[in-house]
């Protein structure tokens, strides 16, 4: 099949992301990719849990000090939802319903944008209330690192979901832009699964121990 | 270059360079930028050993003696040696499998120039206010300390030819997994493959840790965070750990695709199948799954702890197994073969004393106890200029003489090639060998000059001279190249004449497209078996078809450049008084993401060669 073709719902495949080789080398590519994007976080999480509370002096805000359940778990749910709604856009990509599909990635970008929202507001918070900065410690060095690379990585899909959303509005589905929506949606699970991991290791550990 | 080429002009052939997204000529840019680091790297290296002819000299002082050997460390490995291979996998791997380019061949362009201008960012450090001076570990402790801008040259044009790095890796990946001809199984995918294989896969899981500590690098030293900074509740074993987790699978990167290399050559220049294949390819994994396990070992004196030091001794003992199956492999190759003493060969067989001796003292090395004597001694240095010396470089200059008629047409001279071997093998010997006594008598390494009467004079000495004899025959293979350049006699498909792997059955250099027809594979070393059979080519598993083929595009080179911008931005923002730092990064970003954006907006279906066209190119002599 040709990736410019012409598109109806009785020839749409059962996976349009990998009909094409284009497609399927974007899918195997995109699939190692985050591979190497979990060493990265990994690494970033390594570094966090060894400078963990490691503060020049004792006034300093400890992590028990700064984190409050009730806005990250607000954070935490609202972008597992996004990843729910993204689900839903790629579930209506494979019935070729171009116009769901655009409805769902329009409530995930809007999903992904109040996370950021409340992580500006939780970032400026910690700042204004506490001191703590991107210099005071090694500790809050290692805590805006990790946290602030997962939410570079939010912006920087919604920018992404945006434009493919926004590029491709006037003509539909194709099996030229199908992977490309694919993988975008992958790229949003995985930034939704490090959040997971984030919430688990730096604000429930840190609330704890 | 082909004769169409030579007759667009100058212009013309430039653009196409900037703008090509074919692995083979993204392979030639490699080539050419990797060999001027190369020569920048050996020149470095040269002005150390010229200091340290004899004691208390002072051709250099100690602080541009600490920037040559960190820029010699570092041009080697990231600009000189990998870039060196990554060109040979771009030239040779897809031909290899029997494909028509790599997946990406935007990326792969992109992998070139961030490379490229990182490359470039790196070395103008020695005319903006002095390179790098921590070596090419860069410590944190020490690099932190480091006044001046060397270190953040360091950092950001490492930064950015990592990108270029990562994006090669998942290339060669996804061309693997993807591309392979209609019956290339994994277990018919000849050594060069395998090894690229394995190597990517070694770039894709190393290269993050890197960016992630050059991140903290860069954040400590511009802008203000404390990672490494023990007084702020900083820790510099972290930089440490990082670096070697990705530093000991970076010096598996480069020894791999040359393993592979010597593969191809010992059983093409014996005349047999290479010997243990299958145990071969479980060796390459092997060593590369090895390769994550081992990185403590680089810090045994750092004080981990007798449990930690002894696990990591006895994985990185274990390393020497698969890797002796492999010396093993090759010597059962030779033996018994029809061998033929050409240039790649002469380079194959010095290479498995050489390497072996490498070897050695690695396992030396690896037993932690008496790694405290030879810490940071010449000793060392003697150990890792003998495997990536003796191995990489000795893999390069063979791929350099083996594949050239493949990438350029035209077969290199043998006698003048011979030379050249002659020459470096001694050189080397010459120069290393006697760092091994050297450092066990007490040298340390990374000193400016030394004191006389302390035994050292006459192993520096002899060093020195051996050095100039490398010198020497790099001086002929330029010489080579540019005699055989001018001469430009043309060769056929097969210029060895006994080529075993699909790179050999298509015209040299290939044209665009490399295969009319995709080639069928019946097996290990394909061509072979159909030269064996009586054919004169491949049987083609498709009917002759349009060939689709990928655009030119100028973008991956903006994207890199606004990096490369960005950059002294990020550089310049953190001195005092500067207003035009976070601008210029500003302008640097808004060029690299606009050009992404612009790209991905732009459909780029590509083009169609027509059958018509292709049937018309049958006196080119490409079939299958």
């Amino acid at each position: 099949m040709h990736a410019e073709e012409k598109m109806t719902l009785e020839k749409w495949p059962a996976s349009p992301e990998k009909q094409t080789l284009e497609g399927k080398n974007k899918f195997v590519g995109f699939w190692l990719f985050l591979g190497g994007e979990t060493v990265l976080f990994a690494s970033l999480f390594a570094t966090y849990l060894a400078l963990k509370d490691s503060v020049p002096n004792s006034d300093m805000p400890l992590a028990k000090d700064l984190f409050e359940i009730p806005l990250v778990f607000t954070m935490t749910m609202i972008l597992l939802t996004s990843s729910l709604t993204s689900v839903y856009a790629m579930y209506h990509m494979k019935n070729f319903n171009f116009k769901k599909m655009q409805l769902w990635l329009v409530i995930t970008v809007l999903l992904g944008l109040s996370f950021l929202g409340l992580e500006i507001y939780e970032f400026n918070h910690y700042v204004h209330e506490f001191g703590h900065t991107f210099t005071s410690s090694a500790f809050s060095s290692a805590f805006y690192t990790l946290v602030g690379f997962h939410g570079a990585h939010v912006a920087f899909g919604l920018a992404w979901i945006l434009a493919l959303v926004i590029r491709n509005n006037k003509r539909g589905l194709n099996l030229y832009n199908a992977p490309k929506f694919y993988i975008a949606s992958l790229y949003w699970h995985f930034i939704d699964v490090v959040w997971v991991f984030i919430f688990t290791v730096v604000y429930l550990m840190g609330m704890v121990g | 270059m082909s004769t169409i080429a030579q007759k667009r002009g100058f212009g013309a052939v430039l653009w196409e360079y900037l703008t090509t997204v074919d692995h083979k000529k993204i392979a030639h840019l490699y080539l050419f930028a990797g060999g001027f680091f190369f020569i920048l790297g050996g020149i470095e290296a040269m002005i150390i050993r010229i200091q340290l002819i004899k004691p208390n000299n002072d051709f250099v002082s100690a602080g541009l003696f600490n920037e040559m050997l960190t820029m010699h460390g570092t041009t080697m490995i990231f600009l000189a040696a990998m870039p060196l291979l990554l060109g040979f996998m771009n030239a040779i791997m897809p031909l290899q499998i029997g494909a028509r380019d790599v997946a990406f061949p935007f990326l792969n362009s992109l992998g070139f120039w961030l490379f490229f201008f990182g490359g470039v960012f790196l070395n103008l450090s020695w005319f903006l206010g002095g390179a790098p001076d921590a070596g090419w570990t860069s410590y944190a402790s020490l690099s932190l300390a480091s006044e001046g801008h060397g270190i953040d040259f360091y950092v950001l044009g490492l930064q950015i030819s990592g990108f270029g790095t990562l994006m090669g890796g998942i290339n060669f990946l996804v061309t693997i997994i993807n591309m392979r001809a209609p019956g290339m199984t994994y277990m018919r995918m000849p050594l060069f493959t395998w090894t690229t294989f394995v190597a990517s896969s070694l770039i894709l899981f190393a290269f993050p840790p890197l960016t992630v500590s050059i991140f903290m690098m860069m954040f400590d030293r511009l802008f203000g965070s404390n990672f490494f900074d023990a007084s702020m509740g900083g820790n510099t074993i972290i930089w440490e750990h990082f670096f070697w987790i990705f530093g000991h699978p970076e010096v598996y990167i480069l020894i791999l695709p040359a393993f592979g290399i010597f593969s191809e050559i010992f059983a093409v220049f014996s005349r047999k199948r290479l010997f243990g294949y299958s145990s071969m390819v479980f060796a390459t994994v092997l060593i590369g799954f090895l390769g994550f396990m081992v990185w403590a070992h680089h810090m045994f004196t750092t004080g981990l702890g007798p449990i930690a030091n002894a696990i990591f001794a006895v994985a990185t003992m274990a390393i020497a197994v698969p890797t002796g199956i492999k010396i093993f492999n090759w010597l059962f190759t030779l033996w018994g073969g029809s061998i033929k003493f050409t240039t790649p060969m002469l380079w194959g067989i010095g290479f498995i004393p050489s390497f072996l001796m490498g070897g050695v003292t690695g396992v030396m090395l690896g037993a932690a106890a008496a790694d405290y004597q030879y810490h940071d001694t010449y000793f060392v240095v003697a150990h890792f200029h003998y495997v990536i010396v003796g191995g990489v470089v000795f893999s390069l200059f063979a791929a350099t003489h083996y594949y050239w008629p493949k990438m350029f047409g035209t077969m290199l001279n043998e006698f003048l090639g011979k030379i050249t071997f002659v020459l470096f093998f001694i050189g080397f010997h010459l120069t290393f060998f006697i760092q091994h006594f050297l450092g066990l008598w007490g040298m340390p390494r990374r000193i400016f000059t030394y004191l006389p009467g302390q035994g050292l004079d006459t192993g520096n000495f002899v060093s020195t001279i051996g050095a100039f004899l490398m010198a020497a025959g790099v001086i002929v293979i330029l010489i080579n190249i540019i005699m055989t350049s001018v001469k430009n006699e043309k060769v056929g498909n097969d210029p060895w004449g006994d080529g075993r792997t699909l790179e050999w059955a298509i015209s040299s250099p290939p044209p665009f497209y490399n295969f009319k027809q995709l080639p069928l594979v019946r097996g290990l070393d394909a061509y072979w078996i159909e030269k064996m059979e009586g054919k004169k080519g491949m049987i083609p598993a498709e009917p002759l078809g349009d060939v689709h083929m990928p655009n030119n595009s100028f973008v991956p080179f903006v994207i890199s450049l606004g990096l490369f911008i960005a950059a002294f931005g990020v550089m310049y923002q953190a001195d005092e008084g500067n207003t035009w730092g976070i601008p210029v990064i500003i302008l640097g970003l808004a060029i690299t993401f606009g050009s992404m954006l612009a790209r991905s907006l732009r459909d780029d279906h590509g083009y169609h060669i027509h059958k018509e066209d292709l049937m018309d190119d049958n006196d080119k002599g490409v079939k299958a």
